[in-house]
């Protein structure tokens, strides 16, 4: 095995320690610690999903959020008519949410820059309104999620230690998966229009065709980790694709480091210690919070990833 | 050198508010032949590279590739059609490195790149043409650097190996020497030279000693119209040519 750079040995201490994150809540039975780490792992992986298109295709979309909530009402809406079958679950929510990204998609990558970022949010403010206004479903007061999904015998999400291991695998195989697509041509071909999109364009490359796939990509993966979020809060309501929910992600991944793969795992990791350690302390914890992302965003470019060393060439 | 013509422009108009940029331009380019264009500054020539590559759509005109009108296709369609281009400024993907540049180069005319899975730097299909475009500019020492860093002169050797990773058959150069000093622009001109009957060249260039040297014909630009096209010594010898454009410059260039 080749020696492990500080980069390396963080992202391995930081898997090991989420692995056996139930073995050390079984032990002292501090049962808010796994609450805790289930709620960290599906915003990671909401965090992962932003990045392919942030920091690997510069497509700064600002209402990632809404995935998340399409996601959970991908849930909480079969389980109010009695549907609790989990792959029926997950099947809407990555469908759904491919659609609404393929469909939004085809506006939004037409424009740049800070249009992207307003139509972005616009799109997500839509469906937003459309779930406050739509009463059957709750509308502002949201939805109770009385029973979690069902995925057979072997897998009873009931059980909070399970619910928990199949987020943190969900996040694993994520992981792999977009480090896969990041390496391969496609993903050759979305950072290269991230470089230099005309010159793609003149070596014969579809950038929008290209971009509004990875686009439906990322929209998908966030739209499943929104239905692990669904049977997480066992309670889902508009709130949760506010555009306040997307500036979080947003800073989560810059937090962690754009242009890394591991690095949005970590900058959901500390965004969500910073925010249950300061909330503890004061109710203002947000004027800290929020001079404390300042910082980050004048002094961390590139966040925690950056701090880690130099990142070796490709 | 072939007589077939490769690419047919009649008649191109582009206004830019209310300023002809290009004003009526017609002009064949033969099959093989590298077709050098010049003029002053101002004259359309950018232009004109950006109509025949699709950046710009012209307002009227027609430009024939083989027989096919391709006046109004996209940009991204015409490198498929065997098309390639350089640009006046250097235009490469900065934060990528010297080899994954060209791979990119390779990759858009090796079908579609909507493959997810398998790494696409080591896949040979891809890295060897790209490390053969490198070896004929010189510069496969340095595939494995960051592109942004290196040097002008390198940016413009990697900017030509990747128009010649796409096997091309009619290639646009936006002034290959721009920029250069006297040593690397000679290197620039060699280079090109070997490349003369592989494939047609339309070549943009300000540097009167690289035209002579590299063109079969050339054609002269001048407030957006072709004043006059021919060979080399046509071109010295036209009075019209003399008075509207070269003046001086024709001088030294003759020697």
């Amino acid at each position: 095995m080749k020696s492990l750079t500080l980069r390396g040995w963080v992202t391995l201490v930081v898997l090991v320690a989420l692995a056996l994150l139930p073995v050390f809540v079984n032990m002292t039975g501090r049962e808010f610690y796994l609450v805790l780490a289930t709620r960290l792992v599906i915003l990671a992986i909401a965090a992962v999903s932003l990045n392919l298109i942030l920091g690997y295709g510069r497509m700064i979309s600002f209402g990632h959020a809404a995935y998340l909530g399409i996601g959970a009402y991908a849930v909480g809406i079969p389980a109010y008519y009695e549907i609790y079958n989990g792959f029926i679950h997950i099947g809407i929510a990555v469908v759904v949410s491919a659609a609404f990204a393929f469909l939004t998609g085809l506006v939004c990558l037409r424009t740049r820059g800070v249009n992207f970022i307003m139509i972005t949010m616009a799109f997500s403010m839509m469906v937003f309104f459309a779930f406050v206004s739509i009463e059957e479903y709750g509308g502002d007061d949201g939805l109770v999620i009385e029973v979690r999904s069902e995925f057979g015998r072997w897998v009873n999400l009931e059980n909070d230690t399970v619910l928990y291991y199949v987020c943190f695998v969900s996040l694993l195989g994520i992981l792999y998966l977009i480090r896969r697509i990041v390496h391969s041509r496609f993903g050759m071909v979305i950072q290269g229009a991230r470089g230099n999109e005309d010159r793609m364009q003149s070596l014969g490359f579809d950038t929008f065709r290209y971009r509004l796939v990875c686009y439906v990509i990322a929209g998908a993966l966030c739209g499943y980790a929104g239905a692990l979020l669904g049977n997480f809060t066992s309670f889902i309501s508009p709130e949760m694709m506010d555009w306040t929910r997307s500036g979080e992600l947003i800073f989560m991944v810059v937090l962690g480091g754009t242009s890394s793969l591991f690095g949005p795992v970590l900058g959901a990791g500390l965004f969500i210690l910073l925010e249950e350690i300061l909330s503890g302390f004061w109710l203002y914890w947000q004027l800290i919070f929020g001079i404390f992302l300042i910082l980050v965003v004048l002094f961390a470019k590139g966040g925690i990833d950056s701090w880690l060393g130099r990142r070796p060439e490709r | 050198m072939g007589e077939s013509v490769i690419l047919g422009i009649k008649d191109l108009y582009k206004s830019f508010g209310g300023v002809a940029a290009i004003n009526g331009l017609t002009l064949d380019v033969l099959e093989r032949e590298v077709h050098a264009v010049i003029g002053p500054n101002g004259a359309g020539k950018t232009t004109l590279v950006s109509q025949l590559t699709g950046v710009v759509l012209p307002d009227a005109g027609q430009v024939v590739f083989r027989g096919r009108d391709i006046t109004r296709m996209p940009a991204y369609r015409r490198p498929h059609l065997g098309m390639a281009r350089s640009f006046q400024i250097t235009s490469i993907i900065h934060d990528m490195t010297v080899l994954e540049n060209v791979v990119l180069a390779v990759q858009a005319k090796a079908g579609h790149s909507y493959r997810f899975w398998e790494s696409a730097i080591v896949d040979d299909q891809l890295t060897e043409p790209a490390i053969r475009a490198l070896t004929q500019v010189g510069l496969e020492a340095e595939a494995m650097q960051i592109a942004g860093p290196l040097s002008h002169g390198e940016h413009r050797q990697l900017e030509l190996a990747m128009v010649l990773a796409t096997d091309p058959e009619l290639v646009f150069l936006d002034e290959p020497t721009a920029g250069m000093g006297r040593e690397d622009s000679t290197r620039m001109v060699s280079m090109l030279e070997s490349l003369k009957g592989s494939c047609t060249i339309i070549l943009v260039e300000h540097d009167m000693d690289a035209v002579f040297a590299l063109a079969d014909r050339i054609t002269v630009m001048v407030e957006g119209r072709a004043i006059a096209t021919g060979t080399p010594d046509v071109i010295r010898a036209d009075r019209l040519v003399r008075e509207a454009y070269l003046g001086e410059d024709m001088n030294t260039a003759v020697k």
